[in-house]
């Protein structure tokens, strides 16, 4: 029997590996220097842990440590990133591009660029979550100065073709930034390769600590940005602050053991997913959503049709999961990124995200799927949409009253 | 988030869950909410002669506030003549059930359910009565 509740929620966050949580402690106590004092040996060691970390997270993605500047996450690093560039560039252009399935950190800061007389076009995915390049490239204009599109979707794990995407930039002089936060680890990334300007990292969904996170910007060719934080001048003036050693040190440790360890670590979580998926898919209605072969392997997203997703949570609490159902929040719209995909509704209600990691067992896995098969069948019991389905009644032929 | 016992409760061991004979004349079917909304709720009643409600029963798509709800409301209607099963507004469902604000919404549609259920019973009731008049050679 595994201990429960069992973590499946690794898209959302990792724990920090008990090897990153070993480095980080000293940096709390007895190494405290401010890497940015100069005059005494408190900051020259604090200066080292600071420069070796960068270099292990460059080392992850294939990159010059003089490209990585330290942010505390995805969220700043992508504001950083497109407002930084917009706002240097707006000279040359004011249009910018990005996928309707981007994280919030990526939409945010497009309409608040569209709120300072930007324009920002949103692509909308094929039904598998990809985009298709050749809508990508009709939609680079003279002006366009900068394209945004994710690596790896945070909902339904998806691995965009960012090496094409990155020729087709070059090739229209258009700056191409990558939100990296759910694929370090997951999929290789080679920066030297890439045509890639700036990318965005998170150390939380990669075994490392919160509040922590870098952005990589190209200096062959060289981008600028507009600092988005200004103070003390530190990272080249890109993000002024102090910087966090222990949390950068708890990064670098953890894409060091990224590194060292995906590749066996993949094979071992795609055998994990691929035997949940073989267990849920003989329920009936039950539909994955996005491409199954583009996907990293540690996600798996399924819609479990004529059962909404958060009743379907509660019951299997002993399953920490997300959905893309929007009970929770007050305006009552499922997930936007499964929407985006052409998912009616109904089937966006009923989806859940089960993310799979480090530390999941086979046990793990034979436990949820016993459980999903439980309740699923004890909340359908319980569905009228389910007696209309059985009945053979389309659902989409009844007129139903928005509430 | 988390739920009150009372919901859990509900949940777990929900009350009255089934369907009644949709086409008997005794009995009236509310279904209201929609799929693309997160919820959709049946609620059937079973009214005898003297004009109680003898018998309630519901499925309920939709979160555990939305089950729990409509649970409830099956428990609250039994015994109740039509128009008190009318007097039950949501705020005294959401009360019952502590549902936070997010969740008022099940409460409300819960409410909807039992007017739909009770409008329907008297729908067939008001046709029923009309053939009979139609039949009537006295009427005729």
């Amino acid at each position: 029997m595994p201990t429960l509740p069992i973590y499946l929620d690794y898209s959302a966050t990792t724990p920090i590996d008990p090897r990153v949580a070993e480095i980080m402690i000293p940096y709390l106590t007895e190494k405290f220097g401010n890497p940015a004092s100069r005059s005494h040996a408190f900051g020259w060691d604090a200066d080292q842990a600071v420069e070796r970390a960068r270099e292990e997270v460059a080392g992850l993605v294939n990159c010059d440590p003089k490209e990585i500047v330290w942010t505390s996450g995805a969220t700043e690093s992508d504001n950083l990133a497109i407002k930084g560039a917009a706002q240097f560039y707006k000279g040359k252009g004011k249009h910018l591009i990005t996928v309707r399935t981007e994280h919030k950190a990526v939409l945010d800061p497009m309409r608040e660029l569209e709120r300072q007389g930007f324009e920002v076009t949103y692509l909308d995915p094929e039904p598998n979550g990809l985009l298709d390049l050749d809508k990508f490239t009709a939609a680079i204009r003279p002006d366009t100065i900068l394209a945004s599109v994710m690596h790896v979707n945070n909902e339904i794990g998806v691995i965009q073709d960012i090496e094409t995407i990155g020729e087709i930039c070059r090739g229209k002089g258009v700056l191409f930034h990558v939100d990296a936060a759910q694929s370090t680890g997951k999929a290789p990334i080679d920066l030297a390769r890439l045509k890639v300007d700036l990318m965005s990292f998170s150390a939380h969904k990669t075994y490392g600590p919160k509040g922590i996170g870098a952005l990589y910007v190209r200096r062959k060719p060289r981008i600028r940005l507009e600092a988005q934080m200004h103070g003390g001048g530190h990272e080249r003036g890109m993000r002024s602050g102090t910087l966090a050693t222990h949390q950068i040190v708890g990064m670098g440790a953890a894409f060091r053991i990224a590194a060292e360890e995906m590749a066996t670590e993949n094979e071992r979580i795609r055998m994990l997913r691929d035997k949940l998926w073989a267990g849920v898919s003989t329920l009936d209605e039950v539909h994955l959503n996005g491409d199954m072969q583009q996907r990293v392997p540690h996600n798996l997203n399924a819609s479990f049709n004529f059962v909404e997703g958060e009743s379907l949570m509660m019951a299997i609490k002993d399953l920490a999961v997300s959905s893309g159902s929007a009970c929770t929040s007050a305006s009552l719209e499922p997930s936007y990124v499964l929407k985006a995909l052409g998912r009616n509704d109904e089937l966006a209600h009923s989806s859940i995200r089960f993310s799979i990691g480090r530390f999941t067992t086979e046990q793990d896995i034979d436990f949820a799927v016993q459980l999903l098969h439980k309740h699923v069948g004890k909340l359908r019991d319980l569905s009228p949409l389910w007696d209309m389905h059985r009945a053979g009644i389309d659902l989409n032929s009844v007129q139903w009253a928005a509430h | 988030m988390s739920y009150s016992d009372k919901v859990l409760d509900h949940y777990e061991n929900p009350r009255n869950v089934g369907a009644l004979e949709a086409n008997d004349a005794s009995v009236g079917t509310g279904m209201v909410g929609a799929p693309a909304c997160g919820d959709v709720m049946k609620l059937q009643i079973k009214v005898n002669d003297a004009g109680i409600i003898e018998e309630a029963r519901f499925k309920t798509y939709g979160c555990g506030s939305a089950i729990a709800s409509s649970s409830l409301v099956t428990e609250w209607v039994k015994g109740k003549t039509l128009d008190q099963a009318l007097a039950i507004k949501n705020t005294a469902i959401a009360e019952e059930l502590a549902l936070p604000p997010v969740k008022i919404h099940c409460s409300i549609l819960a409410e909807d359910a039992i007017k739909a259920a009770v409008a329907d019973y008297r729908n067939k009731h008001e046709v029923v009565s009309a053939g009979y008049a139609a039949c009537d050679p006295a009427a005729a």
